[in-house]
């Protein structure tokens, strides 16, 4: 009895040793982690990091139980990254991963821009601000294209008033709230320049490479599953062209693009059926093929310039 | 004269996590939760000042929470402030809970006035003493 008692004191007494995978899949966050990798195609870098802070949040919890010091680390984001490259999808799967792991009480995802935060007049937007803040406790605040919260030609834009907001409670609030900061990579780097405080207290800044060829047809390839359509051998080689194309051209936005594209595809698909005479078959309404594609303008070499896709 | 309105207040005053706990109750339950103040406390004030705006939306007690501490930090001791919950479920809002969460560190009780009436009635009615003086001074 007087040798337990003893041993209580000891936080380390505890067993010996854990098993940190079994810590993971008790908490659900590796089926999280394990849906990010069969959804997202490409995008290692973002994934090896996610899974980096999914770590490090599964040791701390175990830590905890021991009485080891674990202090809460700090979570904000910056996610960087061209347009259609999955900033906004990540940043939803983060809020389960995190609610997962216990790191957030509600797991749910307010995302918000400019206007969201800044008011019109003076005094305005620190309530505006405010009230946002406390929709998003307990879970992740998203702030889409950050950068136009700083308006550097203002110097009395209201923008200044909710960086200064949104600083302090990314500070104080760290419990209550994850803030993730998002857009393109370099704007969100003068972004940071001009605001230095923004920077700092922000300690993963995650960057979304663009996506491959093989990655885009990959991805087309799971947007037409999910909606029952598929390419035929010839729509194929034909989508594989078009990518090619597409992304010589301005304004491409990645995933977007390609989402876009299948769109217009489908359009053209019903329409050809519509004017072909004669039954069509089940087969015929799931599949697209070459002549869907190729009549993009994409392939338009002459007007190439204002309008794509 | 230690005051009892409102759910708990039999109870020894609800202490931070306590109050968090009812919050997220409330919120759970889908509940607008508001926080009032005010410095008449006659039984029978239901016009209390609110403080900020009604709290719709939210999903985590650490709001309200944070919106209790400014309060507090401008009020406390000097008020009573009482967070309500407000069902709108039935189609109107409705109070389903309410409870004090800060009182002013000295409260003087209340006077009982006897008038009297025709015949041998008497009319009784209770007064504060802190209401003698005007808003904004009482405690």
């Amino acid at each position: 009895m007087e040798g337990s008692e003893i041993a209580m004191d000891v936080p380390a007494a505890a067993p010996e040793t854990i098993d940190l995978r079994r810590e993971l899949t008790e908490t659900h966050a590796q089926e999280v982690l394990e849906e990010l990798d069969r959804e997202l195609v490409g995008l290692a870098p973002v994934k090896t990091r996610i899974k980096q802070i999914a770590a490090l949040l599964a040791v701390d919890r175990v830590r905890l139980r021991l009485g080891l010091a674990s202090e809460t680390p700090a979570l904000h984001m910056s996610f960087t990254g061209n347009p259609g490259t999955g900033k906004t999808t990540v940043a939803l799967k983060m809020a389960a991963i995190l609610h997962k792991l216990g790191y957030v009480r509600k797991g749910h995802l307010v995302s918000v821009t400019r206007d969201d935060l800044v008011g019109q007049y003076i005094g305005h937007t620190a309530p505006k601000t405010k009230e946002i803040l406390k929709k998003a406790m307990g879970g992740v605040l998203f702030i889409d294209e950050a950068y136009y919260l700083y308006r550097q030609e203002n110097e009395r834009d209201y923008g200044q008033e909710a960086i200064e907001i949104l600083l302090q409670a990314m500070e104080n609030q760290r419990d209550d709230l994850v803030v993730i900061v998002a857009g393109y990579a370099s704007r969100m780097d003068q972004f940071f320049q001009s605001n230095p405080g923004f920077r700092s207290r922000i300690a993963h800044h995650i960057d979304f490479p663009d996506y491959t060829d093989a990655e885009l047809m990959a991805i087309a390839a799971g947007m037409m599953a999910a909606r029952n359509y598929r390419f035929s051998a010839a729509g194929k080689d034909a989508f594989e062209s078009y990518i090619a194309a597409r992304r010589q051209q301005p304004h491409f936005a990645n995933a977007r693009s390609i989402r876009n594209a299948l769109d217009r595809a489908r359009l053209r698909h019903a329409n050809r059926h519509f004017e072909q005479a004669g039954p069509v078959s089940r087969d015929d309404l799931m599949t697209i093929d070459a002549p869907d594609v190729l009549a993009s303008h994409v392939f338009d070499l002459d007007q190439a310039d204002g309008r794509p896709d | 004269m230690r005051i009892t309105q409102g759910c708990f207040s039999f109870l020894p005053d609800l202490t931070d996590d306590q109050i968090r706990t009812q919050v997220q109750y409330c919120i759970d339950k889908g509940f607008a939760v508001n926080i009032e103040f005010t410095d008449d406390p006659h039984p029978r004030n239901t016009f209390w000042d609110m403080w900020d705006l009604p709290m719709f939306d939210i999903k985590d007690a650490a709001a309200v929470m944070l919106e209790l501490t400014a309060c507090r930090k401008a009020h406390a001791g000097r008020r009573y402030i009482r967070i309500s919950g407000f069902d709108a479920s039935p189609g109107w809002e409705s109070v389903r809970i309410s409870f004090l969460v800060d009182r002013p560190t000295e409260e003087p009780g209340f006077r009982l006035n006897r008038r009297e009436g025709p015949g041998r009635a008497l009319r009784y009615t209770t007064e504060s003493y802190a209401a003698d003086r005007p808003e904004g001074q009482r405690y």
